[in-house]
């Protein structure tokens, strides 16, 4: 394999969207609302000394929560305890679902959209490998997504910090838990969704066809995401380790099925099944 | 010369139509063959087997000696193609584009400008190539296609929907190219096209070459009978052609076209119609041109040997 001819495959793409304002404005937006919005809404609300009610509730979940669940939330008040709990446990999945929207919608492309726009022959005829080809659609596609999750966080971890801080008592954002989410376990559960949607994107005949498959593919990876990160709450560090080994060996076996089953006569939209 | 693309028995099937049926066919290198042939006759599948995009069912395919399917990126690299569609990136500017095929076929970031000069569009490069006419996306796809400086220029209806003028245009630049020595294979379903350019003409049907060779050697195999032209004032006087010695057949297109049997015995004829009166206007024997060629080809191939219409 060629990296430089893959990040070549990928250039392309990444440029094309990053010149289609109609591509990055609802990606913004969409990590915006999810990142900014709801956190420093939510968070907010739960700051309030008003909120008694509010936290009260949260607090009655927390103190149902087994031992050690509820030792590592931290915090000497209700108050305190129900943002930091907020903030570390409720919108971590939020971190799967962010990327996947935003990759999936250019995985379900990858290929098809090429097809339709004619530049799937030109591709057919390049000296590319189809392994070079599908690599780096697959960059193209993760990265937008992953980079968006990257500048997510970061702002997601001032919000937490400035608007919990003060009441946990200084800032505590990121926790391990969150790191290993972001660095481990989120990169691979993204390359299991888009290498089963980019070797969709290959099988399709249409892109609307292909958007259809992505959002079939991106709900249960999205609820999967939501199930362990239930284990975040009872052991950040060890769920976090065991679930992103199990989505790298899926990840990985999903790549490589994936470049196996995509050829040239794909890319023209002459193969059986097109 | 030496044997640049050849394909021996060559089948490729989609579903139940057989898109390419048994297609033999050889291509010097640095001469330039014209695939002709009406839409479906196997032109695009054929050019798509030469550079390995299509396995072939059966029959084997060597371009400069090399397998397609176990050689691709070999060849690949040494092939230029442009597709029926342009297939450019809309979005981004001429240069863009070329930048990028540039990076694929490791060219020198020279070869851009060179081109892109070569072709006539390097003021448009900085533009996006959504605004192109369809000349403009024509040239720049040429100019993407020999910019790593090819040695096999395959070109798929490479004038599709330009007017005459920038048809005309890129003609002239394919011409050029295929006097730098390169090996060139076009596809068209449009005569006028290859004449002037082809070396070797491969009459396309069915997804078989229903006849190959030399544009002069095919007018000599399939035009034997010379056509000449005739009119006069009083165009009743001509109906006593048919039926004179030496005279085949006779027929009314604008003027009289009559085939004969020799050149040799226009003289007399000519004179024997004076003689009756006839005021002549018009006497020009007829050049074979491709367009005349290609369908008495066309016709002689299905009196010949009937086929049914297939479509790829």
């Amino acid at each position: 394999m060629r990296w430089g001819k893959v990040w070549t495959v990928a250039r392309v793409d990444l440029h094309r969207l990053f010149i289609s304002k109609d591509y990055w404005i609802p990606m913004v937006i969409l990590g915006g609302i999810f990142f900014v919005f709801i956190p420093w809404v939510l968070l907010g609300v739960v700051t309030r000394p008003q909120s008694i009610s509010i936290v009260q509730q949260i607090g009655e979940v927390l103190t149902s929560l087994p031992g050690a669940a509820g030792d590592i939330v931290q915090g000497e008040t209700a108050q305190a305890r129900a943002a930091y709990s907020l903030a570390v446990f409720l919108l971590a999945p939020v971190a799967i679902v962010v990327p996947l929207t935003i990759s999936s919608a250019v995985g379900a492309q990858a290929i098809v959209g090429e097809r339709e726009r004619g530049i799937g022959e030109f591709l057919a005829h390049s000296p590319l490998t189809i392994r070079e080809i599908y690599a780096g659609k697959l960059l193209a596609s993760a990265l937008p997504g992953y980079i968006a999750t990257l500048g997510g966080f970061a702002v997601y971890a001032l919000i937490v910090n400035l608007r919990a801080g003060p009441v946990v008592g200084g800032w505590f954002f990121p926790t391990t838990g969150w790191w290993l989410l972001i660095f481990w376990v989120v990169p691979p559960f993204l390359l299991v969704a888009l290498a089963i949607i980019v070797r969709l994107s290959a099988r399709v005949q249409s892109t609307a066809a292909a958007q259809q498959a992505a959002s079939l593919i991106s709900l249960p990876i999205i609820m999967a995401s939501y199930v362990a990160s239930s284990g975040f709450v009872l052991n950040p560090t060890l769920a976090a380790a065991i679930v992103g080994s199990v989505a790298w060996v899926l990840a990985i076996w999903g790549i490589a099925s994936g470049a196996r089953a995509i050829n040239r006569e794909r890319l023209l939209g002459v193969a059986s099944g097109n | 010369m030496t044997t640049g693309i050849q394909l021996d028995g060559v089948s490729r099937k989609f579903g139940q139509i057989r898109a390419v049926d048994g297609l033999t066919m050889n291509v010097p290198q640095g001469s330039v063959a014209v695939l002709l042939g009406p839409n479906g006759a196997g032109k695009t599948t054929t050019v798509r087997l030469i550079t390995g995009s299509l396995r072939p069912d059966a029959g084997s395919i060597r371009v400069f000696g090399l397998d397609p399917i176990a050689d691709g990126q070999a060849i690949r690299q040494r092939c230029g193609v442009v597709p029926p569609k342009p297939a450019l990136y809309d979005r981004l500017t001429g240069r863009n584009n070329l930048e990028y095929a540039a990076m694929i076929w490791d060219a020198p970031a020279r070869a851009i400008e060179e081109a892109a000069a070569r072709f006539g569009i390097d003021d448009s490069l900085h533009l996006k190539v959504a605004g192109y006419s369809t000349g403009m996306r024509t040239r720049l796809a040429l100019a993407r296609a020999v910019i790593h400086d090819p040695d096999i220029l395959l070109l798929d209806e490479p004038t599709a929907g330009l007017d005459p003028e920038s048809a005309r245009a890129v003609l002239d630049l394919i011409r050029e190219l295929a006097g730098s020595g390169r090996t060139v294979i076009m596809a068209t379903h449009l005569l006028h096209e290859a004449e002037g350019i082809a070396d070797q003409v491969i009459l396309m049907g069915a997804g078989r070459a229903r006849a190959a060779g030399h544009p002069l050697e095919l007018a000599a195999r399939y035009m034997k009978d010379p056509v000449v032209i005739i009119d006069a004032e009083n165009r009743a006087t001509l109906e006593t052609l048919q039926g004179r010695p030496g005279v085949i057949s006779t027929v009314w297109n604008g003027a009289l076209h009559m085939t004969i049997e020799s050149i040799e015995i226009l003289p007399d004829l000519v004179a024997e119609l004076v003689n009756d009166g006839v005021r002549l206007t018009r006497i020009e024997p007829m050049a074979a041109t491709l367009e005349h060629l290609y369908f008495e080809m066309q016709r002689q191939l299905r009196d010949m040997n009937p086929q049914p219409p297939v479509s790829s």
